[in-house]
Order: C-alpha cells, then structure tokens, then sequence
C-alpha cells in the first residue's frame, strides 16, 4: 500500500486549514507558535469571518506570522500591537482584529499599550504566547523570565534582588474593568490544544459581542532558547512554568475567578 | 465663498480634518498643540461626521494607532509638539517604511530637551533630513498663517495618497497659538467602505475577501537585496515629489539684489523687514519655501544671478541655512540669521542681522 492510496477523500478525518498558507513555518521543530497559529485560523475559519478579520503582529519570532496565517495583516512596531489594534477597530467597529504578541513584546516594551488597550476595554483580541525568554534576538531575559532561570542576559540564573521579579501580567490585566475575558492556556498535548482553542473561540464571540477586551496567554515552550529538545522543553515547562503560570480561566463575563 | 471664522491655528487644523472628511485623530496633549485634541473632543466630530477622536497614553501609542487605521486605509491625523515628534519618530519611520498616507503637524517648541512651549522653528533637520530611522523622506509642508494651518490639513491628504506617503504639517507655537481670520471649506464626507474598496484594495488591510491576495501592511524585509529593491522604489517617489510638488512664494524678488529666505512664523516677520529695508531704499526680496521638502531648489537657483547675497532667517541656531546653500551651490554668499530657544526675532532685528551682514560689512 502507498501513501496515495490512503490519502482519498473517504479517509480524511483531519485537514489544514484553508486560513494557513502553504509557507513551510520558519520557528524552531517543537516549537508551539505554529500550533497556536493554527488553532487561530481554525477559530477564525470556522466563524467564516476571513474577510472581516486583521490580525496584528509585532516585533519578535511571530514578527513574520503574516506569511503564514492567510489573512490581511500588519507587522508591528515593537511592543505596539494594542495601539496598531486599537487605530483599526476605533475605525473598522465591525470587524475582528486580533494581536499576536511575545512575553518581551507585550509584558515589557509595550506594558503601556497593553495595560492601556485592556483598560480602555478596546473590543480586540490579544493573544499572548509567554515563552519566558526572547527568542527571536537569541535567548534573552524576558520580563516573564523565572526566578533562577538561566538565558543569555541572565547567565547565573535570574536574580530577582538584581533582575527583578517574573511579572504576571496576565493576572494584572485581569484586574482591569475593561478585559471581559482572560485565560491562560497551553499547547503542548492535545487537549491543552482543544482547550486553548476553545478559549480562543470563547475571545473572539467576547469581541463580537463587545463586551469589552479578550485576552488568552498561551504559555508555550522555546527549545532553542531554553536548550533543551521539544519533549524535554515541554516537560520543564510542565514542572516550572505552569506552577507559576498556572493555565485556566482567569476572567469570565467579566467577573474574575474566584480560587479556593 | 466658504464660512469665515476667527480661529487659532490649532483649532483651524482641527476644524479642517473635520470638514476634510478625516476618519481619526489620534493625539496627546502637549503644549503648544493641545487646543487641536480640546477642540476635536468638544465638537464631537463623531456625531458630525462619524470622525474618531482618540487621547492616546503616550505619544508612542497615538503615533501606532495612526499606523494601524492608516493601514486600514483610514484618513488619519495626528499632532504634536516637538517632545512629543521624537516619541513619534520610531512609527514615522514605520509608516514611510511600509508607504502608509497619513497626515501629521508639529506645533514646534524651543528645544532641546523638554526646553520652552514657546515657539522654535529647529526641527527642520529632524524633519526634513531624516528623523526616524532609515531613508526616508516626508513629504513637509510649512504654513505662515491660520488660514494655511486649515488648508494644508486637505492637501496634505491629497498628497498622501498621491504618494501613499506620511505628511509632515512643521509649524510652531506662534501660528498653533494665534488667531486669524480662516476662511473654512465645505464638509466632504468621509470615505465609506465602498470607496475604500475601490480606491485602497490593492493595499489597504480591511480583511482578505476572496476577489484578491491578502494584503500585508510591512516594513520588514529579511533579504537586504528586497530591502534595496524597495529603498529605490522610495527614493523614485521622494523624487517625484521633487519634480512635481515644490511649492513656494515670492515677495518683491522682481528688482532684489539681497533676497531673504524665510517659511512659516519667520515669513511673517521677514515680509515686514522686507518693507522696512525698501523704505530705506534697499532691494530685498523674500522667498517663502512653502514645500520644505522637496525643497524649492530650482526657484532660488534661479534668483542667484542678480542677488549679491541670501539671509536664511529662522527661529533656529541654522537648519535650513544647509539647503538654501546647497541650492545655490556657493555661487552667492548665504548668511543665517535666528532667534531661538523660544525667542521671536523681531523685523528690526532681522534687519539690523541682514545690514550689518551685507550693507556695513
């Protein structure tokens, strides 16, 4: 049997969406930008809303998602991406527009923009894949960076007394009356994908319905930045990333979870 | 004839997006300009025209908001003052880098640093040669009066999407802050989706229907010899604009033997200087670069032959001195002279500078 004879239309149970170009993705192999690219475009696929949606990514290892996700975008200035948002949807109310964002991106050279884009409770979409490092410029230290973590500006292990601490801004900007939905996902395994999905479905029905700003962190693992092999990265971000960043909604309709 | 107001020069800019048909004004408050944001919020252009007024958290943000409804091929406006302009220079590069239309004034301060509110005239360099990073140009228009503040918010609009190209409107405190008689024009409106459709959809980011490509709004191309390729399809525009959009004023330069060049607030001043000189038999003309770039080269080459000398008068330490040199090419002696730091020089004292220059010297 030939892998011609198993691809026939009465055996697909799965296909790639048509809102992915066929451009082989440029990140790393293990990598879960392309994943969380996916699930984007299925949710947005699924909604039928291609021709209605603008998607913003700035500055980072997503800066080129354009290439990828088939849909009209913008590339951003570093740590812009909620003003680049905000100009289009003030002018474009009816159509969805999200952000892409990386950990230095968002939670570092644009906390303005991000901490303003939420209050303000702009009706857009922000996307936040906290990786804990900068991976684009080579392993750097990320505001999201954990204690006693090693990257290349970091070489000892993070120094919270000199580096400062690992910064939550997931739960800070769930603090603001303007963000309607927050959740942290991840999409390392199956059903951390169904779920993340899910909650990325859940952001955007927010945004239709203009109740205010939907933001999901999707906490993702850099092997190359953090040097260790996919399965390797994925289990250390199991051990060390989720107790600190710990995945679930955080915000729903508005109200704030309440953890026992 | 249009509806005669008395207006500040701010408010005239303000007034004018809204009759001009803007989409969106993006700003943040910083003297002197702040009249433009006060003015927009207390019109209400949203229930007038649907425009969107918007006070940013920083001027980072206001400048990227532009950026983003420009790409969504939005008519969009921003001021400032000069602080303000350096925050704005990282998207101003942005938006030439990935040829975004948008207009943008600096009511100009004295500098540097957070120097005075007063006006300045010495962010020519950092508009006219560069500014943001990379080479680019911006399309720079310089208004003497009020009633240039609201007519150069429309063409400068026209010329953006001409070129699809930013739009620099470079003014200072004195005319943001003072008031004239504006002539206003008629309300246009705004552009609906329709006519986005038909006029930007071959780059505009409104969502990828299934009639055409996705459109992609960037200024990031990881292959230099690409990169190339798009710097001299910028530098083809920037020269266009050269050929077909210098626009300047002369006044009295027909019998002038000693010409002043002047623009905006230091036009003004220098046309009186101009009277006082040729009440005491001197022949001085002026010409007012309207345009900064593209410069009024050819225009001033042309005088060189019977003037015996140039004073560039700015409210700077000598910016635009550079080019009034380098289009004259040396062949007649170029003099600066310029109050600054937030000083005004006054028609005397410009005429005291020209003849202690020229005549005693």
């Amino acid at each position: 049997m030939e892998i011609k004879d198993i691809v026939k239309e009465e055996n697909l149970v799965y296909k790639k969406t048509s809102l992915m170009t066929n451009k082989p993705l440029s990140y790393c192999p293990g990598c879960g930008h392309g994943t969380a690219h996916r699930i984007i475009m299925e949710v947005i696929e699924e909604m039928d809303a291609q021709a209605e949606t603008i998607g913003i990514a700035p500055v980072g290892c997503s800066v080129l998602a354009y290439e990828f996700m088939n849909i009209d975008m913008i590339q951003a200035a570093h740590g812009r991406a909620p003003a680049v948002a905000t100009g289009v949807k003030r002018t474009w109310p009816e159509k969805f527009v999200f952000t892409y964002q990386g950990d230095g991106d968002l939670a570092a050279i644009g906390t303005a923009e991000t901490i303003h884009a939420c209050n303000r409770g702009e009706f857009i979409t922000i996307i936040f894949i906290n990786n804990g490092i900068y991976g684009m410029t080579g392993g750097q230290m990320a505001p999201t960076t954990l204690q006693g973590m090693k990257t290349s500006t970091s070489p000892y292990g993070r120094n919270l007394s000199m580096m400062g601490n690992p910064l939550k801004i997931t739960e800070l900007i769930a603090q603001l009356p303007g963000t309607y939905f927050v959740s942290r996902q991840a999409v390392h395994t199956p059903a951390a994908v169904r779920k993340a999905k899910k909650a990325i479905q859940k952001a955007f029905d927010v945004q239709k319905e203009k109740k205010g700003l939907s933001f999901v962190e999707i906490v993702s693992n850099c092997n190359s930045g953090w040097k260790l092999p996919p399965v390797k990265a994925n289990q250390w971000m199991v051990d060390n990333m989720f107790p600190f960043y710990p995945l679930g909604d955080i915000k729903v309709d508005g109200e704030l979870i309440q953890k026992a | 004839m249009g509806e005669l107001k008395l207006m500040k020069g701010n408010e005239a800019i303000a007034e004018a997006a809204i009759r001009a048909g803007v989409d969106a004004y993006f700003g943040y408050p910083i003297t002197p300009q702040s009249e433009v944001l006060e003015y927009l919020m207390q019109e209400q252009p949203e229930e007038r025209t649907g425009m969107v007024v918007l006070q940013a958290e920083s001027e980072l943000a206001a400048i990227n908001m532009v950026y983003g409804a420009a790409s969504a091929g939005k008519k969009v406006l921003t001021t400032s003052s000069s602080p303000g302009i350096s925050l704005y220079q990282e998207g101003i590069s942005y938006i030439a880098g990935a040829e975004l239309p948008c207009v943008i004034a600096n009511v100009v301060r004295g500098g540097p640093g957070l120097g005075t509110i007063q006006p300045s005239q010495a962010d020519y360099f950092q508009t006219v040669k560069g500014g943001g990073h990379g080479d680019y140009k911006l399309f720079t228009l310089a208004p003497s009066s009020v009633q240039e503040m609201a007519d150069f918010v429309g063409l400068g609009f026209e010329v953006a999407y001409k070129y699809r190209t930013p739009v620099m409107i470079l003014t200072d405190g004195m005319i943001g802050q003072m008031m004239e008689k504006v002539e206003l024009q008629e309300q246009k409106p705004r552009w609906t989706a329709e006519d986005i459709k038909g006029l930007h959809d071959k780059w505009a980011t409104t969502g990828k229907t299934t009639d055409r490509e996705r459109n992609i709004i960037t200024s990031l191309n990881l292959e230099s010899a690409v990169q190339e390729k798009h710097n001299h399809h910028l530098q083809a525009k920037y020269r266009q604009m050269e050929n077909e959009e210098v626009r300047y004023e002369t006044f009295n330069v027909e019998d002038a033997e000693y010409l002043i060049v002047a623009y905006g607030s230091s036009a003004r001043i220098a046309q009186k200087t101009i009277s006082l000189a040729r009440a005491k038999g001197i022949k001085v003309g002026l010409l007012r670069p309207i345009t900064l770039f593209p410069f009024p080269v050819k225009p001033l080459a042309g005088l060189v032959p019977q003037l015996k000398g140039i004073l560039s008068v700015e409210l700077s330490a000598g910016q635009m001195v550079e080019d009034v040199k380098l289009a004259v090419e040396c062949k007649v002696r170029v003099e600066h002279y310029g109050r600054f730091g937030g000083m005004i020089h006054s028609p005397e004292e410009v005429l005291t500078a020209f003849e202690q220059k020229f005549i005693g010297g």
